[in-house]
């Protein structure tokens, strides 16, 4: 659930019980520099809910607060109905939460194939390899390249491919669009509506927001640390001209 | 200059059996550097250790060279976890500096200890009974000993090169290397990844010291001279590089024992000449990477 007081809250899904991730005044610092001030959401099982927001504004950091990457870290955030505010990191990708970050993480120095098989199966009903390659053919022709040598745009898919391959349901995907071509981004965001289909709950930060609005069912906007609206995305039209003061678009 | 075929065969067996613990010492440094980026001086150190621990084994439980073989790295690899975990991990993020003289202070107390119960002369640690004698190979006699350590180094190192190049284990160790918080966000617990490998790394020169008891004795110093020619090989081969310090490990060793043949004013010192040639050079060592 947003802040109180927000606008469009009521057409948010407020089942925070049966959330996947329940987020409650969450806040978060980079050594001393106080970035998250406060930020409540939840997103409900098979949702996409989008991050939206300008650069700095907190959405990124958000992820790595949920993922535990972030050394301080202060509120709520409950997973599948855990806290998991104090859990390391490794321990939150073990119960089923996977993370693909903005700069892709693909490891220099291994292959396509070992970076695919780099994170280890959380649980049971993780994409096969011959899945991910039929999500994305152009994998399987350069199993054997080093993973840096990849496009930006393969780079892209190979960093989603290796955490499907987990088995994990809640996928935090930051950026996945930056700095691709448009044919790749619409094949990601072809794969972001099948994974939705088959069930997979997605957190997704974007600046993109043509894009997102094509894959998300509902946003919420980041600005100085704190969720200052959401909306479903059936109200989209409707906030059209507040999204664009919010992102200055 | 005539050429004695036996006089060069020998220096080359000495060029190599001093190879091979160049190749296991710098190659516990290169995972322990490469993995941790840790410059870890207490290395010669815990070489020294592998060797008395293979001593202690024998004089008080009476447990022979090949369990020692066994034993030795394990006890002085926990020994070494439990430095990384009460030390060493406070370091982490921190420049190279702090490492290497937190190591380098461990190194002089762990020596300074060792050295006042045990003196600075050598303890006696015999050659198991089935290593003993040598083979007359034609242009030179060939103690089997030392056949049997440059051949058991080589199988070592090339099984610890299998190990991180080669195996999924590896790929967490590499990918640990370049993006440590990443791989712990996928699910592996890094910190006590960090503390095994530190572990291997200090087993691998406990491991090297107890092959060097028999040849070398058993010395509170042993590790002292040996380490700075094995933090040239290392920086020769490349920081962190797996297969260049192993390589280069034995490269130097042959090297110095050809010089010690052809020029023995120069043996003591080639290794260094060469590492200022290839610093001058290749400041990344032969086979290392820019950052």
């Amino acid at each position: 659930m947003a802040d109180a007081g927000m606008a469009g809250t009521a057409a948010a899904p407020s089942a925070s019980n049966a959330a996947v991730l329940s987020v409650q005044n969450l806040e978060a610092w980079y050594g001393e520099s106080h970035i998250l001030h406060g930020i409540n959401f939840d997103v409900s099982p098979g949702e996409v809910v989008t991050l939206l927001g300008r650069n700095g504004a907190g959405k990124t950091t958000t992820l790595k607060s949920v993922m535990g990457i972030i050394g301080k870290r202060a509120g709520s955030i409950r997973f599948d109905g855990k806290e998991i505010i104090r859990a390391s990191s490794d321990r939150i990708a073990r119960m089923g939460v996977a993370f693909c970050p903005e700069e892709r993480g693909i490891f220099a120095s291994l292959d396509v194939r070992e970076n695919l098989l780099l994170p280890p199966a959380v649980r049971n009903g993780g994409l096969s390899m011959d899945q991910i390659f039929e999500l994305f053919p152009n994998l399987k022709e350069r199993l054997s390249s080093q993973g840096t040598k990849l496009s930006g745009g393969e780079q892209q898919m190979l960093a989603i491919g290796r955490i499907l391959r987990t088995g994990a349901r809640f996928l935090m995907l930051d950026e996945p669009t930056e700095g691709l071509a448009p044919v790749i981004i619409q094949q990601i965001g072809q794969t972001i509506a099948r994974l939705k289909k088959e069930g997979f709950t997605i957190l997704l930060v974007e600046q993109n927001f043509h894009f997102a609005a094509t894959v998300a069912d509902r946003f919420y906007i980041v600005e100085h640390g704190k969720i200052i609206d959401g909306f479903a995305n059936s109200e989209l039209q409707a906030n059209m001209e507040k999204l664009h003061t919010y992102l200055g678009v | 200059m005539s050429i004695s075929l036996p006089a060069l065969s020998a220096q080359l067996l000495v060029g190599l059996i001093n190879g091979s613990f160049y190749a296991l010492l710098s190659l516990g440094l290169a995972v322990i550097f490469g993995m941790l980026n840790i410059i870890n001086f207490a290395h010669g150190a815990l070489y020294m250790m592998g060797a008395f621990c293979a001593y202690f084994l024998l004089n008080i439980w009476g447990i022979g060279y090949w369990w020692a073989l066994l034993i030795a790295p394990i006890i002085v690899g926990i020994f070494g976890m439990i430095l990384e975990r009460t030390m060493l991990k406070w370091l982490a993020g921190l420049d190279h500096l702090y490492g290497l003289l937190l190591t380098f202070g461990l190194a002089l107390i762990i020596e300074g200890i060792f050295q006042n119960y045990f003196g600075s002369s050598g303890l006696p640690y015999a050659i198991p009974d089935q290593l003993r004698g040598g083979t007359n190979l034609g242009f030179m006699y060939l103690p089997i000993y030392r056949g049997w350590v440059v051949v058991f180094s080589l199988i070592v190192c090339f099984a610890t090169w299998y190990l991180i190049e080669r195996t999924r284990l590896g790929a967490y160790l590499r990918a640990a290397t370049e993006n440590p918080t990443l791989v712990r966000a996928f699910g592996v617990n890094v910190p006590r990844m960090i503390t095994l490998t530190y572990g291997l790394g200090v087993g691998l020169a406990a491991l090297a010291g107890v092959l060097s008891a028999p040849i070398n004795q058993v010395r509170p110093l042993m590790g002292e001279n040996i380490i700075i020619v094995v933090f040239a090989v290392v920086v020769i081969g490349g920081m962190g590089s797996i297969m260049g310090s192993i390589i280069t490990g034995f490269a130097l060793g042959v090297i110095e024992g050809l010089t010690k043949y052809f020029y023995p004013e120069a043996s003591n010192t080639v290794v260094f000449v060469l590492m200022v040639l290839v610093l001058l050079v290749k400041p990344t060592g032969l086979t290392g990477r820019a950052a």
